[in-house]
């Protein structure tokens, strides 16, 4: 029973009984708030004088009581149990401060510690409730991180359109042109789970509408990188469609996340890193900076998470080994990563039409996917894997990069 | 085996079909071979009850009252917690100058539908021998008041100034005035009615599966989480035994403006549920 207020009784000897003063308050005016708060602190069946200046307070009294199963006897009420009633069998949603290991579909959509009153249809489609496989420590500070770290393109970035050589404005299109396939990829793959992920684990809900933020805007800024010098969009090659419609039928959101963010976001921030270093212009740069910031974030999320679940379920290991494997036979009669876009990397790194450029731009994209390799061998290791696997598994990813 | 019990209610609103679908799976539950059919007026279920069509139905008062004219036997069985001791009051502008009913002659009050008890019939026996003019809302004719928009049209057309009074249940006045229908302070109560009692389950018959039927309903705990939020939605904390006491001004009410004669014919003028 909820703690009532000290109330000063009035009548005598049996007949004393507390009583309320609603003053001027009406009931039509908030004065059942008062009225509530007197009654929790009486037992079911105890009676509380209500008296008051509100020309209504008789009317409305009785109306009021009976809706809520007390009953009134002139200026009496005597007080029903049915709001106690209520919560008969109610539990708390688990606590606020920590998570459970599973969250019952009963909890449903509650914050987490509430008292959940029981009727309500249980939460359909949270599938992934297991704390095991959704959850890290990471996710509050890294939510936390994310929501102050969301920047604005309009303002984030100078769009005063460069002025390049026609030939690398070609391939810095071109390559926006990928970058946007990519980050549409990157924002289908978590939206299809983010509705599964029971709201229990808030913070990893919240995390993941901050990547789908993200990845919304890296789809706004490469688009108008593309446009900004009024040139057509490149090519959208069919083995990087394959290669990225391979991650949107993952049925398993551990593999899912394994495979998007850790291997292909993880060698996505080797390729921003290059962007950002060998941009050619100031707004290429600058929108392959603060996208790669996002993109370490979300690298963060999927390792921390990963790590957690595969600490708990060594096997997994096995099952996303087989994924990669997998995903590598069913995209081996496919181009990859196409030599548009190769090329326009090479011409971008260049940054001019002559010789020495284009040497200079193609070791560099060597380097590049030397980098990408060295990336993915170091986080799969830390995820667990022997060395030799970690780098038979980096080397059969996607060579489309994502 | 016995046959199932076959209750009629009448499709007020959408809810009831939530409402009387749920409470059949809660008594199937318990083992009670229960059914519903639905009516679009009282006038209708009450006929079907009396002929037998319909083991039991979830009666308006008015209902009631032509139940128990038709068949002097019927019986009340069950009816909710809150459907004892209601009262409807007469009420008028905060500013205006009438103090008590008699002053409202030649004067116009706005009345819920013809056939709304705590709209209509019984606040309008507060006027008895006051000559005044009557605005009906016909909102939900046949529904015997339980659609509340005729009490709400009054309420308003009150606080608009197109009328001098308004009637309406104790209830509505609180909510109208909560939900700003009626302005905060802007209104005044010149007469209150006595208590009446509102719906009940009334039988006509003997099926044998009715004492199970009203010792389930008896039964209904608000702490059952599969029961309460049908009990939510049908306003109620818990099912009490029927009673027929709280039905005599309705009776009177109805006999003073004609609604039905003693066998229960209706012989309101113009009354088209």
């Amino acid at each position: 029973m909820a703690t009532g207020p000290e109330l000063p009784e009035v009548g005598a000897g049996a007949d004393r009984v507390p009583e309320l003063d609603l003053g001027p308050l009406g009931l039509d005016g908030g004065g059942h708030l008062l009225l509530d708060h007197a009654l929790a602190g009486l037992s079911p069946g105890s009676t509380l004088r209500v008296v008051g200046g509100d020309p209504h307070l008789a009317v409305h009294l009785g109306a009021w009581a009976r809706r809520r199963g007390h009953r009134v006897e002139g200026s009496l009420v005597v007080r029903g149990d049915a709001g106690d009633r209520r919560l008969v069998g109610a539990e708390r949603a688990g606590t606020p401060d920590r998570v459970a290991e599973r969250a019952p579909a009963t909890w449903s959509l509650a914050a987490r510690g509430a008292v959940i009153e029981q009727g309500a249809p249980p939460l359909v489609g949270a599938d992934l409730d297991r704390r095991e496989e959704v959850w890290t420590e990471l996710a509050p500070k890294l939510y936390a991180q994310a929501a102050a770290g969301q920047w604005d393109p309009a303002t984030a970035v100078d769009w005063t359109p460069p002025h390049l050589p026609d030939e690398v404005e070609d391939a810095v299109v071109q390559v926006m042109t990928y970058l946007v396939e990519n980050e549409q990829a990157a924002l289908a793959v978590p939206a299809r789970f983010v509705g599964r992920v029971h709201p229990h684990f808030r913070e990893v809900v919240q995390f993941l509408a901050t990547q789908l933020a993200d990845e919304a805007r890296h789809v706004e800024v490469f688009t108008r990188r593309a446009r900004l010098c009024g040139r057509q969009l490149g090519v959208s090659g069919a083995g990087g469609r394959a290669s990225l419609q391979t991650l949107l039928d993952e049925p398993e959101w551990p593999v899912a996340a394994f495979l998007l963010s850790v291997l292909g976001e993880g060698t996505f921030l080797s390729l921003l890193s290059f962007l950002e270093r060998h941009a050619p212009d100031h707004v290429t740069a600058r929108i392959a900076q603060l996208s790669l910031q996002d993109e370490a974030r979300h690298v963060a999320f999927a390792m921390g998470h990963l790590g957690e679940h595969l600490r708990s379920d060594p096997a997994l290991r096995h099952r996303l080994a087989a994924a990669v494997r997998r995903r590598h036979d069913v995209l081996a009669r496919t181009a990859g990563l196409s030599d548009a876009v190769h090329d326009a990397l090479v011409v971008l790194a260049a940054g001019e039409w002559s010789q020495e450029a284009i040497s200079r731009g193609w070791a560099q994209v060597a380097r590049l996917q030397e980098e990408m390799d060295d990336g993915r061998r170091r986080r799969l290791v830390r995820l667990g894997f022997a060395t030799t696997e970690a780098a038979e598994l980096s080397a059969l990813h996607t060579r489309n990069f994502m | 085996m016995s046959p199932p019990l076959l209750m009629g209610a009448v499709a007020y609103d959408p809810k009831v079909v939530t409402i009387w679908d749920g409470f059949r799976h809660w008594f199937a539950d318990e083992g009670l071979d229960f059914d519903y059919v639905l009516y679009s007026h009282y006038e209708r279920q009450v006929e079907d009850l009396v002929a037998g069509r319909i083991d039991a139905a979830w009666n308006s008062p008015l209902a009631w009252i032509r139940t128990r004219r038709m068949v002097p036997g019927a019986r009340a069985v069950a009816m909710r917690d809150t459907d004892r001791d209601l009262t409807s009051v007469l009420v008028v502008r905060a500013t205006s100058t009438i103090e008590q009913p008699a002053d409202l002659a030649g004067a116009t009050v706005a009345t819920g539908a013809v056939d709304s008890p705590q709209g209509t019939l019984l606040p309008l026996g507060l006027l008895e021998g006051v000559d005044v003019e009557v605005r009906r809302f016909e909102v939900g004719v046949g529904l015997h008041g339980d659609h509340v928009g005729g009490e709400r049209d009054a309420a308003r057309a009150l606080a608009a100034g197109d009328v001098d009074a308004a009637c309406m249940l104790d209830a509505n006045h609180l909510l109208f005035s909560q939900e700003g229908t009626l302005p905060a302070g802007g209104t005044r109560v010149i007469a209150q009615t006595s208590p009446f009692d509102h719906c009940n389950m009334s039988v006509a018959g003997d099926h044998p599966l009715v004492d199970r039927f009203v010792a389930l309903l008896l039964a209904m705990d608000y702490a059952d989480p599969a029961a309460r939020p049908l009990m939510d939605l049908e306003g109620l904390t818990r099912w009490l035994p029927g009673r027929v006491t709280g039905y005599a001004a309705l009776e009177a009410a109805v006999d003073r403006v004609g609604f039905y004669d003693p066998k229960g014919a209706i012989t309101a003028d113009g009354y088209r549920p």
